[in-house]
């Protein structure tokens, strides 16, 4: 077993983990943190999707052994910290999810665009989320999700400010 | 009964703010899907439980000489192994055949194998341990001897004499074979103008749901129950199949399916691994879980679409069709697929070839065989596809062949919109369809003109792009001519039951269930339309057959159609009852109130009188104060089938604009159109991503995807890496439309709209690649359209 302290989502972490653990597992399993997921074990299909040290990786390719030190986000954190609330809401908008499996390696991935700025087209966002698998949408309600939100981030200068939960999209 | 209006479910005004029927509401479960807070199967950790991993056949087909299990039960983490024997002894097997498929034979399948393992990869001693990766460990330590057997895995080969045969108990390996033939096909085709014909092949592919297969079975042995948390689509089916064959009552089992990562018709069936996760449970008295990995799903899940098809076309001068003769074959593997049966797929070929048109003479056999490899099963719009690609691509031969517009022959044969209610040669009843509307629809969206300027001025550039039209029908909510004729326990029918709770909300628990098609939120807005409240006081319960009224789940279109219509009629139902009481408490006629936005209303000046909230109040808490004989019941339950018609059949038309690369004979989509007739469009956005996510399914099949096996039945493509599926940079940009042809079978008039995509895009992809690749007097007709393949029709390489 290998000794490992890190920083998830804020919070300082303390395990202890097999030479074998993989960060997806360590997620789920030792944390709980079960919004990410497995899909392929391969590093193919993009479900588990994590940010370490302000990167996205496969958390299926990541040895959790390898982390002592390091900073990850998941889905977790960045839906509490706000971050991406307003691509959140345009992904329930446009229905850019539907089984919801791949969705927060979807938004992880997305997040990272957004997080490098500019006014991406849509060739180009498709490009960026070409290796996050989506077996249900098609992909195109996935892309106007995202092209949405860099369109109204350019129109209002900036990330949506507001941190917190969204509420349910319902009734409106 | 069939016109949604004010009057026929006691509406003020149509255009009320409650009226949601064909409303883009979002869906309310969408929220928990994009943060992250979504319950799949392996997000459930029960005390106790164990994990299962599987040692798999390596071998397509061989005997299992002995089994060692010493080392392995050493192995750290380890608790207990189980072989095919053991599991027997509590599990009884299963033949999937189905009464009304004619002479259908399969064999006895159990969850693990007694003597032989007859696919590479079928599952074959399973390992418990306190984890998974301890598991794993656990079936890396055991010993099993295979006596390899020659293996039977080309269908061509399946009947031919000295064949392998693979259950000689069956005497062959012909599962099901069916025949469909009206008219004269001989004088039609000796009377043709012209006769065009090609050879057809459709790859084995696979759902690849990207939550693979997930179970987590617990036997209480204290009361005596199993509770199955499942992926899956029928959660009662399962139920009922847990119960038979582990030898319990129905009561006794409870299936649970909160959410899950794609189904597609993948989750539909009974897995022996499943079976055997549910027995071990059952031995132990503990959970045990079990959730595929990728390498497993390409192993174990259900395949698909694996046809070669011969098939001909007779039209005379005028390009009108005079027959279609088909000849289909499929190799379904080892076991037809319980409890739907593996011969309907080809029996679905057998129905819908040459589906959108008019015309006298038809034949269509399909042969079904057995194949030492993966079981196939339903996937998404069964049989449809193939189906589809076979007559739309004689339809464009024959166009050819004439000299004529590939849209002017579809005009031309094309059942008109007002021959209604048709019978098709086939055999299949039509209560109403749209072609030549949703043809003139398609038009107005595909700017054709235009683009075939563009393809003459790219072909003079040396770059070839082409348009292909494919029309194709579909069949939706089922009745029990589909599996309750033939003696499946499956239900046809399904059931809502809506009820009101002091606050004034409503909760719906339905039968038919969610995989991400969005049936909770359709079932919220017909339901807030229905009894006249604000879409988010509805709270929609679905995928626990303990709290949830019977019903078949979510397969072949018929959530909407059947679950949707049970919700409407149990809402207007829990509407009339609301008024009764609320006319008690007001001193009025039920018939001169109404509900509007959660408020009870005079019904002829829209004042308001009371809200629900004080409504369920008085009920639940001053009940004294109601009069004593008024019914109190703030609970409706109705249920649905269809009567009329075996299936409610949709239509539509797709077109795809492509461009292929002569010296790589990459196929590149640029974009693709698809108008489509569901009947009563109840979430037009909802609708449109059905649409969308099944055209690209289809070009998944059409394009890249195929369970490549060599000749000695070892698959090739195991992971996600070899195995390709549609990504996002290769997509293109979807157009769809919609023409509306409701059924008149229910109130709802809604019909299926989820494999319509899958169903045409296929046809409409080979259809552009040969348009594309005409100039160079290239053709392919071979699933999926490969570089390699396009390459080779176009003489490039051998």
């Amino acid at each position: 077993m290998i000794a490992i302290s890190l920083n998830v989502n804020g919070e300082r972490v303390n395990r202890s983990v097999e030479p074998r653990r993989h960060l997806i597992d360590f997620l789920r399993i030792d944390l709980g943190l079960t919004g990410s997921h497995a899909g392929c074990e391969h590093g193919v299909c993009g479900a588990c999707t994590v940010r370490v040290d302000g990167e996205i990786v496969r958390g299926c390719l990541v040895l959790a052994a390898s982390l002592d030190g390091a900073e990850v986000v998941t889905i977790e954190g960045i839906s509490d910290s706000g971050e991406v609330a307003d691509l959140q809401a345009n992904f329930v908008a446009r229905n850019a999810a539907q089984c919801g499996f791949c969705t927060p390696g979807m938004i992880m991935t997305a997040a990272d665009l957004l997080a490098h700025g500019g006014t991406p087209t849509r060739a180009e966002i498709r490009e960026h989320l070409s290796g996050n698998y989506c077996r249900c949408t098609g992909y195109q309600a996935i892309i106007d999700a995202v092209e949405d939100t860099f369109r109204a981030r350019d129109a209002t200068g900036g990330p949506a400010a507001a941190p917190g939960l969204q509420s349910s999209g319902a009734g409106r | 009964m069939n016109e949604i209006t004010p009057a026929s479910i006691g509406l003020s005004r149509e255009d009320l703010p409650n009226s949601y029927i064909g409303r883009s509401v979002p869906r309310p479960n969408a929220p928990k899907l994009v943060q992250g807070r979504a319950t799949y199967t392996d997000d459930i950790v029960l005390p106790r439980m164990l994990h299962a991993a599987f040692l798999r056949s390596p071998y397509a087909h061989a005997r299992i000489v002995s089994i060692d299990s010493a080392t392995a039960r050493d192995v750290p983490g380890v608790v207990r192994i189980f072989t095919g024997a053991d599991l027997a002894e509590v599990c009884d097997p299963w033949v999937a055949t189905l009464d009304h498929l004619k002479g259908m034979k399969s064999a006895p399948q159990y969850p693990l194998p007694l003597t032989r393992a007859t696919w590479q990869g079928e599952a074959v001693v399973a390992v418990l341990a306190d984890t998974r990766a301890a598991a794993e460990d656990g079936v890396a330590a055991l010993n099993v001897t295979f006596d390899p057997l020659p293996a039977q895995t080309d269908m061509e080969t399946a009947l031919a004499p000295g064949t392998v045969i693979i259950h000689p108990e069956l005497g062959d390996n012909l599962a099901f074979t069916r025949t469909a033939e009206t008219g004269d096909i001989a004088a039609a085709f000796a009377a043709a103008h012209k006769v065009v014909e090609a050879r057809f092949v459709t790859g084995r592919h696979t759902g690849v749901t990207l939550e693979a297969r997930s179970i987590i079975a617990d036997y209480n042995r204290a009361e005596g129950t199993l509770t199955v948390h499942h992926s899956t689509q029928a959660p009662h089916m399962m139920q009922g199949v847990f119960a038979r064959h582990l030898r319990l009552n129905e009561g006794d089992v409870r299936v649970i399916c909160k959410d899950v990562g794609g189904s597609f018709g993948i989750k539909v069936h009974v897995y022996p691994d499943e079976m055997a996760v549910a027995a071990m449970a059952r031995i132990l008295g503990r959970p045990v879980k079990f959730i595929a990995d990728r390498f497993e799903s390409f192993a174990s899940d259900i395949h698909a679409r694996d046809h070669r098809i011969k098939a001909r076309l007779a039209v005379d001068a005028q390009g009108k069709v005079l027959a279609f003769d088909v000849d289909d074959l499929t190799g379904i593997g080892p076991y037809s697929v319980y409890p739907r049966t593996s011969a309907m797929e080809g029996n679905q070929v057998v129905n819908l070839c040459g589906g959108p048109y008019d015309f006298a003479n038809y034949r269509c056999t399909t042969t079904v065989v057995l194949q030492n490899k993966a079981p196939t099963c339903q996937y998404r719009a069964v049989g449809h596809p193939i189906a589809t690609a076979v007559t739309e691509g004689l339809m464009d031969l024959a166009a050819e062949a004439l000299g004529m517009d590939p849209i002017e022959i579809r005009r031309r044969n094309l059942i008109r919109d007002d021959a209604y209610p048709f019978t098709s040669p086939a055999g299949m009843r039509f209560e109403g369809l749209s072609h030549h509307a949703s043809l003139d629809k398609l038009l107005s969206m595909v700017p054709v003109a235009r683009i075939r300027a563009d393809q003459e001025e790219a072909r003079a550039r040396g770059v070839y792009r082409g348009l292909g039209f494919a029309a194709f029908i579909e069949l939706t909510n089922p009745s029990p001519f589909m599996y309750g004729m033939g003696g499946a326990r499956i239900s046809a029918q399904d059931g809502c039951t809506v009820r009101m709770d002091p606050d004034g909300s409503l909760v719906a628990a339905s039968g038919v269930t969610e995989q991400g098609q969005g049936a909770e939120a359709i079932l919220a807005q017909i339901v807030a339309h229905g009894v006249g409240v604000p879409v988010n006081r509805v709270k929609v319960i679905t995928g626990d057959t303990q709290n949830t009224p019977y019903g078949g789940g979510t397969w072949a279109c018929r959530g909407a159609g059947i679950g949707g219509e049970a919700a409407l009629q149990a809402a207007v139902a829990l509407k009339q009852q609301i008024l009764e009481v609320a006319g008690a408490m007001l001193q009025a006629a039920p018939g001169n109130l109404d509900i509007i936005m959660g408020h009870i209303t005079d019904r002829a000046t829209g004042v308001e009188r009371m809200t629900l909230g004080e409504l369920g109040r008085i009920v639940y808490f001053r009940g004294d104060t109601l009069p004593r004989d008024i019914n109190r019941e703030l609970v409706q339950t109705r249920h649905f089938i269809t009567k009329e018609y075996p299936f409610a059949f949709t239509n539509g038309i797709q077109a795809s604009w492509v461009e292929v690369d002569p010296a790589t004979g990459m196929v590149k989509l640029l974009e693709h159109w698809c108008v489509e007739d569901c009947g009563r469009v109840i979430n037009p956005m909802l609708v449109d991503e059905q649409v969308r996510g099944g055209i690209v399914q289809g070009i998944g099949g059409a394009l890249y995807e195929n369970c490549l096996y060599d000749d000695q039945g070892n698959l090739l493509t195991t992971t996600l890496a070899d195995y390709l599926v549609p990504m996002s940079a290769e997509m293109p940009d979807m157009h769809v439309g919609h023409v509306e042809t409701p059924t008149r079978e229910s109130l709802l008039g809604a019909k299926g709209a989820g494999e319509a995509g899958t169903a045409g895009a296929p046809g409409a992809v080979m259809n552009a690649i040969n348009d594309a690749l005409r100039p160079l007097g290239a053709r392919v007709h071979e699933q999926p359209f490969t570089p390699e393949r396009i390459l080779r029709a176009l003489g490039t390489i051998a």
